[in-house]
């Protein structure tokens, strides 16, 4: 009786693959697409303003993003908050060797992030916003990360 | 009510907002907040070539972040279309004269035309600005383990050290272009 569409089903229900989880996702991220969007964190005029200190905006919504989500980090870890499935909640540490890697690569970023006046998320809103050459960049953000993973034997961390 | 949704969002609404992003997608799905890891599946999904940084199950444990920038994209579509958003940009009078002493002459929309635009691609600042800058972001994020969500959101609000010192490059790096590069590119 197993037609191809209910063996992708039993394959969509493994961990990360199901279709509810999909929506969850993709929901998540068009609302956050409309919040960088409608805040105008994709705008390179913001971008530049924030690295002139020219205005408090960028710093308001960095700023108080951190606080609210690091407060409600603080509650659920003290209420040993579990998914919605009941797993544990658990956020690894970013790794550490000698942090050259954070200075060197954030660094390479920064001059990026002042030249493209967009850090990644708003990369793919601006797509979606109709500033189309943006488009490229994405590709040559990918072309970047896909230099990173080659050369990171070879680069200090 | 429909006109505050229209105009643009102060940082007080927005801010909190995206905040609440890294606990919500703790609470539902138990994955930590980020972005720049996306460009690390999307070429372990299509060209991982020989490295090995790219050899893992990208559809186990990236597939989600695939889905959630597509779904950024489609937040773009919508911000757009049916939300008024798209600029002009309400930026500083005090930005918008340095802007104006480069160079730059029209504010209207979400970027500089003369560095945004399909004909300025073939220019050498808009190949700079485009090209160039879309690969530090990638490179730099993907060295320094995260972006702006991953290490400036998620990581400063767990108190991570590392992080810290990845915002710090991010600063030192949007300062030496802002004053150094854009200059000489304009």
């Amino acid at each position: 009786m197993a037609s191809p569409r209910t063996s992708t089903h039993s394959s969509d229900t493994r961990p990360g693959l199901r279709l509810a989880d999909a929506l969850i996702y993709l929901g998540m991220g068009t609302i956050f697409g409309i919040l960088l969007v409608k805040s105008e964190v994709v705008s390179w005029f913001r971008i530049q303003e924030m690295f002139r200190f020219q205005a408090f905006h960028m710093y308001g919504i960095i700023g108080s993003a951190v606080v609210v989500a690091g407060a409600s980090i603080a509650l659920l870890r003290r209420i040993q908050a579990t998914t919605i499935r009941g797993e544990p909640i658990s956020i690894s540490d970013k790794p550490f060797e000698r942090g050259v890697n954070q200075i060197a690569g954030g660094i390479a970023f920064g001059l990026g992030w002042g030249l493209l006046g967009a850090c990644p998320g708003p990369i793919y809103a601006l797509i979606g916003a109709g500033v189309t050459p943006v488009a490229v960049a994405l590709l040559s953000a990918m072309l970047g990360a896909w230099t990173y993973g080659h050369l990171k034997p070879h680069l200090p961390h | 009510m429909g006109d505050l949704l229209l105009s643009s969002w102060p940082w007080y609404i927005a801010g909190p907002l995206i905040g609440l992003f890294v606990p919500l997608l703790l609470l539902l799905t138990g994955k930590a907040f980020g972005v720049s890891s996306s460009l690390k599946h999307a070429c372990a999904a299509t060209v991982p070539g020989r490295a090995e940084y790219f050899r893992y199950d990208w559809k186990a444990s990236g597939l989600w972040n695939l889905l959630f920038v597509v779904g950024i994209l489609l937040g773009g579509v919508v911000a757009v279309q049916l939300l008024g958003g798209g600029g002009p940009t309400g930026i500083s009078s005090a930005t918008k004269a340095d802007l104006q002493a480069l160079g730059l002459t029209e504010f209207s929309g979400l970027v500089p035309p003369e560095l945004f635009s399909w004909s300025s691609l073939t220019t050498g600042p808009g190949f700079v600005a485009i090209v160039l800058g879309g690969f530090l972001v990638g490179f730099g994020a993907r060295y320094a383990g995260g972006c702006t969500s991953g290490h400036a959101i998620t990581g400063l609000a767990t108190l991570q050290w590392p992080s810290l010192l990845a915002v710090v490059g991010f600063f030192i790096g949007g300062l030496l272009t802002t004053y150094g590069l854009l200059p000489l590119l304009l």
